[in-house]
């Protein structure tokens, strides 16, 4: 069985105009170094797939149905106690602002030190001789003088280097890192995702990474997860997703971007723009800016469709697998 | 080629605000008054040609978005010169400038900050015709602000709504909107989609191409992501702490950059072909632009520096057809 | 796109979906607050109408009936539902048009201090610079006085160099005056804090790009986004106004006691008290500090729901 195994996961919103499923029917796999990619637009809900795995929805946000099995047991219905051992030891989270998790009143060995403390028994100096070496594992130059720094003094990728090496303090199995480097400059970005990915090589770690950039996902990621408005519509091998994508979004998203297009020409939009989760139209939510909607697709949500590696949500992708198979038959 | 607009030898400098108590030091014996400064821009030459689309790309800090608003007035140069088609603009009173603003345009980065929360889209879209055009009488301004919302996109009868009622790509094409509503030939347009979606991000690209053809537009495109130069520049200007390395032509600058800044640059965009990151990695971070280092600004970060290039500043030079600002390509130590 | 609806809803509509009226609704403080705070609006616009007697009219009260307890007392009157004070008015119709009094003073203050406070603020934070530090230091100066202290000296001035007749007559357009001018940095500090927010968003730079004046852009552009605090301190400034006003009557600086505001009555009962004649300070007493309570928690409540980082957080 793998570590970590999400089952039809759902989330909803009680909010005052009423309910609205933020998440429905995510299921995927991970385990110890592999690197899991979740991409979709503002508003698909990956990150509300990574908070409601560590149980950190808040109200009015809650999950109403699915299983989160880790290890064997279900996060979703662990006690805050248990959670929060979880939480610290076996999962971390990289958040996209280094300022959410870091202190800026704090140094950055007082954190690391305290947050070890907080969760083993082991006194102030063997606390700050771990911090240390998991400074120098992430490559930051002069580790010994980052200690005594406050947030304030490092530069932006230098932060985000503390919070990964926070996540690593008590060596877990999992890290969640949502958008670790869209507040970031490019070169930066680029020397990040390289740490990421090595670490996970090196320390044997599961990644869950959530991002917007197609392009990051298919550098760093072996599996890979599109979402539209709180659905999983296609997963499978990242290298699959992008040479040969079946999803008609997963498709229109690889060809909007710019280093797709030609030059000086037009590029391929996908018309229109993601609906809000009060408003999901009927059937396949995507069906209203496909350019292929069927009159099946304004009815019915489509399920899965193995398509080779990958899993797309698709009638399209259905109605060609069918015929395949058929035409394989006759033959 | 004519160019459109010129900016000559352009300084910016902001002080680093404090009290009068903070400004005071003590050495010496003395009190002194201690000014400091933040240098965003320094000695920037750059011409804006008829018809084209100039990308200055940079990473955060480098003075490319301070390039834009002081080519726009929104900010005075320290010293230096805007000129619009020869005409020194950067020091003229508001009157003075009155036609040139109808000319020069500007679309913003944040869609949910850059249009007025109180007020409905017509209402938005019709203030400025009507300022830059108190003849045209009601009917005139309401049929022109019907042609530019269907121009961008956006249905006119939606005009009597407010902008939260709007997504953030269809708030940009309202900016956007806003604008061409004046007939402008010039359009800065300051990091335009980077607050967008990916899907959103081709709409409003597709937009700006459309208008340029269609209006015979010049832009000054402000970004931090090449590959969206790569589609949409015809030139690049790339900035690193407030100084231009390299200008060349788009297609120019990718298939052989000169500049080791530029390269590096180039090397770290997340591409969808190649599987591992294979990039340039630069030593160090980038210096505050308090205290600017000597010579080249890059020197601290180029594995190709050597000691002329930590006392003297390199100038862009032509070099097969790039201006190039790097005394390792001049001495023909590099590419 | 196509989850825009072509047509607008009435204003009304889109008052009823809003987050302020949903809040307005489910916080019973407020509907309680707002209730009250209707009721002494309209007992002091109909004063007149529901006042069995004309306190000001002095040949419907007789010196006979003075200190006459409430009704519902042993020695009470049937005619006095709250009794009489020392010149045998009834204190019900009095309170009724002492409240039109304060009222009447307060909102005019504050309309004053609204001004000032928003003409300065607004220049402080669009110009900045020098402006800015010049009005700022301005307004500290001004709140150095206390409220008190400028209205006792500019009233005691007023009252000896001309005379205690003319300020009677001129009483109420004087406290007007001198609450207003005194508390207007309240005022300008709130809105130029506002100002500098909003003068770093894009809307603004857009404006300017587009070449609109100075003036424009700060009353056009600027000021509407600029309502909710003002209408915050408003509320809390006229309970401040009305409070000012009784202190200053309290002190005899206020409404003469021909016609008196809720301050006044408090004091001219106040030499009654330990007599036995509670009356005459405690109704009206209670009458004021309701008032304020009132004001004061609508100001809380509009507070948090104009607050998005309040509601949001």
């Amino acid at each position: 069985m793998a570590l970590l195994e999400v089952k039809n996961l759902e989330v909803k919103f009680g909010l005052r105009t009423g309910e609205v499923t933020a998440l429905r029917d995510i299921s995927f796999t991970l385990d110890r170094g592999q690197r899991l990619g979740i991409v979709g637009e503002s508003g698909a809900g990956k990150s509300v797939a990574a908070f409601s795995i560590l149980n950190l929805i808040s109200r009015p946000g809650y999950i109403s149905g699915g299983e989160i099995l880790f290890d064997g047991k279900d996060l979703a219905k662990l006690s805050t106690k248990e959670m929060r051992y979880i939480r610290g030891n076996r999962i971390s989270m990289i958040f996209q602002d280094p300022m959410m998790t870091l202190n800026p009143v704090l140094t950055v060995g007082d954190q690391m030190v305290e947050c070890l403390q907080a969760h083993t028994k082991i006194n102030r100096e063997e606390a700050r001789r771990i911090s240390l070496e998991k400074l120098k594992l992430v490559q930051i130059p002069s580790p010994e003088k980052r200690l005594d720094q406050y947030p304030h003094e490092l530069s932006g990728g230098m932060k985000q280097r503390i919070i990964i090496a926070i996540a690593l303090l008590l060596n877990p199995d999992i890290i969640i890192a949502d958008e670790p480097t869209t507040a970031l400059d490019v070169t930066i970005q680029a020397e990040i995702m390289d740490l990421l990915l090595e670490l996970c090589t090196s320390q044997n770690l599961g990644l869950i990474l959530i991002t917007h950039d197609l392009g990051v996902v298919s550098q760093v990621t072996e599996q890979a997860i599109v979402m539209y408005a709180g659905r999983i519509i296609e997963q499978g091998p990242t290298k699959e997703i992008i040479n040969d994508a079946q999803h008609p979004y997963t498709q229109g998203l690889i060809n909007a971007l710019p280093q797709q297009g030609i030059p000086g020409e037009r590029l391929n939009q996908i018309r229109g723009s993601m609906p809000p989760l009060h408003r999901i139209p009927q059937g396949c939510a995507f069906h209203p800016r496909c350019d292929y909607a069927d009159a099946i697709c304004e009815k019915e949500l489509p399920g899965f469709t193995q398509s080779g590696g990958c899993q797309a949500a698709c009638h399209l992708v259905a109605g060609r697998i069918a015929l395949k198979a058929k035409a394989e038959e006759t033959h | 080629m004519t160019s459109l607009v010129s900016i000559k030898n352009l300084y910016k400098k902001f002080p680093i605000h404090g009290d009068l108590l903070d400004q005071i030091s003590f050495s010496g014996g003395k009190f002194h008054l201690k000014h400091e400064y933040v240098h965003a821009i320094n000695g920037v030459n750059l011409d804006v040609d008829k018809g084209e689309a100039l990308c200055v790309v940079g990473e955060s800090g480098c003075g490319k978005s301070t390039v834009a608003r002081t080519v726009m007035g929104l900010l005075s140069p320290s010293s230096g010169e805007i000129q619009y088609n020869g005409q020194r603009i950067d020091n003229l009173s508001p009157t003075a400038m009155m036609p040139y603003r109808r000319k020069m345009q500007m679309i913003f980065q944040n869609p949910y900050a850059s249009l007025n929360p109180r007020m409905t889209i017509t209402q938005a879209l019709e203030e400025p015709v009507r300022w830059h055009q108190p003849k045209l009488n009601t009917a005139e301004v309401k049929e022109k602000v019907a042609e530019v919302m269907a121009s961008v996109g956006i249905d006119p009868s939606w005009g009597v709504r407010f902008p939260h009622e709007f997504s953030g790509g269809q708030r940009q094409r309202i900016s956007i909107a806003r604008a061409l509503i004046v007939d402008p030939e010039f359009i800065v347009a300051d990091e335009p989609i980077s607050a967008l979606d990916v899907s959103i991000q081709a709409q409003v690209l597709n937009l700006l191409m459309d208008a340029r053809e269609q209006r015979e537009l010049t832009y000054l495109f402000i970004t931090h992501d090449l590959s969206v130069v790569e589609h949409f520049g015809t030139r690049v200007a790339v900035m690193y702490l407030g100084a231009l390395c390299e200008v060349a032509p788009t297609r120019k600058l990718f298939s052989s950059p000169k500049h080791p800044y530029t390269q590096a640059l180039l090397s770290a965009i997340p591409r969808l072909e190649d599987e591992k990151p294979d990039f340039i990695r630069l030593k160090g971070e980038v210096p505050t632009p308090v205290n600017l280092p000597s010579g080249c600004v890059f020197h601290g970060r180029c594995p190709h520096a050597n000691e002329r290039c930590k006392q003297e500043i390199p100038k862009l030079l032509d070099v097969d057809g790039t201006r190039v600002a790097c005394h390792a390509v001049e001495e023909k130590r590099l590419g | 796109m196509q989850n825009i609806e072509a047509s607008s809803p009435s204003v009304w509509a889109r008052f009823k979906g809003s987050h302020f009226w949903h809040s307005f609704k489910k916080d019973k403080v407020a509907i309680l607050s707002f209730v009250i705070f209707l009721t002494y609006i309209l007992a002091s616009l109909l004063a007149p109408l529901i006042a069995p007697f004309d306190p000001y009219d002095m040949t419907q009260f007789d010196i006979m009936d003075s200190e006459i307890p409430p009704s519902w007392q042993e020695s009470g009157d049937e005619r006095f539902v709250f009794g009489t004070d020392s010149q045998g008015r009834d204190m019900w119709s009095t309170i009724l048009y002492g409240t039109r009094i304060s009222l009447t003073i307060g909102i005019c203050a504050v309309l004053l201090q609204a001004f000032l406070g928003i003409i300065i603020g607004l220049a402080a934070g669009y110009f900045g610079g020098r402006i800015d530090s010049f009005l700022m230091r301005l307004a500290d100066i001004q709140l150095s006085f206390s409220t008190l202290m400028v209205a006792i000296i500019v009233l005691a001035v007023f009252q000896a160099a001309f005379g205690a007749e003319l300020y009677q007559d001129l009483a109420l357009f004087m406290l007007v005056l001198v609450i207003g001018i005194a508390e207007w940095p309240q005022y300008a500090r709130t809105i130029r804090a506002s100002v500098l927010a909003e003068r770093k968003k894009e809307y603004v730079d857009a404006a300017r790009v587009m070449g609109l004046k100075s003036n424009r852009i700060m009353f056009r552009h600027i000021l509407p986004n600029t309502l909710s605090p003002i209408l915050v301190i408003s509320t809390v400034q006229i309970a401040n106004a009305i409070i000012s006003e009784a202190s200053l009557s309290f002190l005899g600086l206020g409404m003469p006691p021909s016609q008196p505001s809720l301050g006044s009555l408090i004091s001219s009962g106040f030499e009654f008290i330990f007599s036995g004649s509670w009356w005459i300070t405690i109704i009206p007493g209670i009458a004021l500090i309701a008032l304020v309570l009132v004001m004061n928690l609508l100001g809380d409540w509009l507070r948090d729901v104009l607050n998005p980082k309040l509601y949001k957080g």
